[in-house]
């Protein structure tokens, strides 16, 4: 694929009332996310290793964004299903950062609270708290936080892993944390303030 | 001597020591000097980035700033993790490519008395420095022990080779840096398709049922061939595939046992290093049997391979390679 043969994508417009959900998604994704120049091939579904869990496949995902579909689009569980395999990303003859709308999606159906299984965004939340708060993320804290709340029953199946870790010194009992950590919150309280703002 | 800025990340002080252990034994003789980045944090895993676009961002690139500040004479800045190396790189790539997003990370930093220019920094995975800058002839003078023998399935995931922002590797899905590593240490490297699929990454913790399935597929892939051992580059491909091996057996009532090890250790074994320096015995699946392998003085001949079952269909359609840049250059050194 030569770049004369991908056109360019559309600048993306600043912030505003009547931005198309299409182009709020955009604005929200790190990079130039390129997701109006999907062609609808079905390249990204058709790469997935976790498709067959998906409510929607990307393509489709990416059209009901297209369409306006809000709720039905913030609702799947596509982005909650998608591993960051990168697989459809280097397929993609469009170059949609699929991945990267992904993440997006999932950061707007945290504050939309459309997502319908809390399993994956309160492991999102629970680690990013443990970083948050040590700098660190503390593996130990986060695991027993973690299946207590969602699988009790994997306990008795855990345990080997769990004492052999333990034993082994793999998993530390404590958490670690940075020296500089006020310097660490001061900076994400200054960007959470600053995606506020958005 | 040649320096490096050093992003450890942290699961090699806790669940990937053996990862650690072993990288410092083998960064003297191979005359790689790191430097470990003071009080880095963590990258926020694939965690962050799916909660708060600016704060996943200012998290990560806290130690790119750390970094470019304690860059001296050197800018390239290694990762061994996969997830850590992908988004450090990431925030490098897009504080670029969308310079508003360069602006809102620089303001939360400034917070913080830090600031960081996109672009200062090379960010590369452990295993491209190793094959690319110190090279695999390099590599190969140091090994002492060679790992005739030894059947070893290499595997990289998802991360390392792909999104690929900066053309380093031979190929997205099927590259070949890490096949030619092993082939220099004397080993015998397997084929093996699925090198690049994914080793569930946080469904262990999410959707058991869904990592399980793809722990099982990559463990019984590798076994398939008849492999020892299986070598990760990853900290989390190695958690997932060693750590849960065990559970995905009792889930399937399957009894796979394959041990899964960094490919560091398998060049310390290579270099004579004592095992136990190496991070050996750390792992939930006991590599013993590639040590055993090893221990024979004058290995026998190795009985010729078993015809090889095909292939089931279960994998990936895998495209042909688009490019394949420096293979040949790589494939010359190693034949050398
Ligand atoms: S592969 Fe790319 S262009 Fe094709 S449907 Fe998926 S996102 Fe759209
Ligand atoms: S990155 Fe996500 S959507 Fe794309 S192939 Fe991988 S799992 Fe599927």
């Amino acid at each position: 694929m030569t770049d004369q043969m991908i056109a360019p994508p559309i600048p993306i417009q600043a912030q505003g009332e009547d931005l198309t959900l299409l182009e709020e998604v955009a604005s929200r994704t790190a990079g130039v996310s390129r997701l109006e120049m999907c062609i609808q091939c079905g390249t990204c579904g058709g790469s997935c290793p976790s498709a067959d869990a998906m409510d929607h496949t990307p393509r489709m995902l990416f059209a009901m964004l297209r369409a306006g579909m809000r709720q039905e689009a913030l609702k799947s569980n596509t982005p909650w299903i998608c591993v960051s395999c990168y697989h459809c990303v280097v397929r993609c003859p469009q170059e949609v950062h699929i991945a990267d709308v992904m993440y997006t999606l999932k950061s707007m159906a945290i504050r939309a609270k459309l997502y319908r299984d809390s399993t994956a965004p309160d492991f999102s939340q629970t680690f990013v708290g443990m970083v948050e708060e040590y700098g660190r993320s503390f593996e130990l804290g986060l695991a027993s936080q973690h299946y207590l709340k969602h699988f009790p029953l994997r306990l008795p199946n855990m345990m080997p892993m769990g004492m052999g870790m333990l034993s082994k010194k793999r998993m530390s009992l404590t958490p670690k944390r940075i020296k500089h950590i006020n310097q660490l919150k001061t900076i994400l309280k200054r960007a959470k303030e600053l995606e506020a703002e958005q | 001597m040649t320096d490096y800025l050093l992003y450890p990340g942290c699961s090699m002080e806790t669940s990937a020591r053996a990862y650690y252990d072993s990288l410092k034994a083998i960064a003297g003789p191979i005359g790689l000097n790191l430097k470990e980045i003071d009080d880095w944090n963590c990258c926020g895993a694939t965690e962050y980035l799916g909660i708060s676009l600016t704060p996943a961002y200012a998290l990560i690139a806290r130690n790119l700033a750390l970094a470019s500040n304690a860059a001296n004479g050197t800018r390239t800045l290694v990762a061994p993790c996969s997830a850590c190396y992908l988004n450090l790189a990431k925030a490098d790539y897009y504080m670029n490519e969308r310079p508003k997003l360069g602006q809102m990370v620089n303001e939360a930093l400034e917070a913080g008395g830090l600031s960081y220019t996109p672009g200062s920094l090379d960010i590369r995975h452990l295993l491209d420095v190793l094959v690319y800058d110190i090279g695999l002839s390099a590599i190969e003078k140091k090994v002492v022990q060679p790992l005739t023998n030894l059947r070893v399935a290499p595997y990289l995931g998802c991360m390392v080779p792909r999104p690929d922002y900066q053309h380093r590797w031979s190929d997205h899905e099927q590259p070949i840096e890490l096949d030619l590593l092993l082939k220099a240490l004397g080993a015998q490297v397997i084929e093996f398709p699925l090198k690049t699929e994914c080793c569930g990454g946080h469904m262990t913790q999410i959707g058991p049922a869904t990592a399980f399935e793809m722990i099982r597929r990559l463990i019984s892939g590798a076994d398939e061939h008849e492999a020892d051992v299986m070598v990760t580059v990853c900290p989390m491909c190695q958690l997932n595939l060693d750590g849960y091996q065990g559970e995905a057996n009792r889930f399937f009532g399957t009894n796979y046992h394959m041990p899964i090890l960094f490919f560091t250790q398998l060049m310390g074994l290579a270099f004579g290093i004592d095992p136990k320096e190496l991070g050996f015995g750390l792992e939930l699946v006991s590599a013993k049997n590639v040590l055993d392998t090893l221990g024979i003085k004058a290995p026998p001949e190795t009985p010729p391979a078993p015809p090889r079952r095909p292939r089931k269909p279960e994998g990936l359609p895998m495209p042909k390679p688009l490019k394949r840049p420096k293979v040949e250059e790589l494939e010359k050194e190693v034949t050398q």
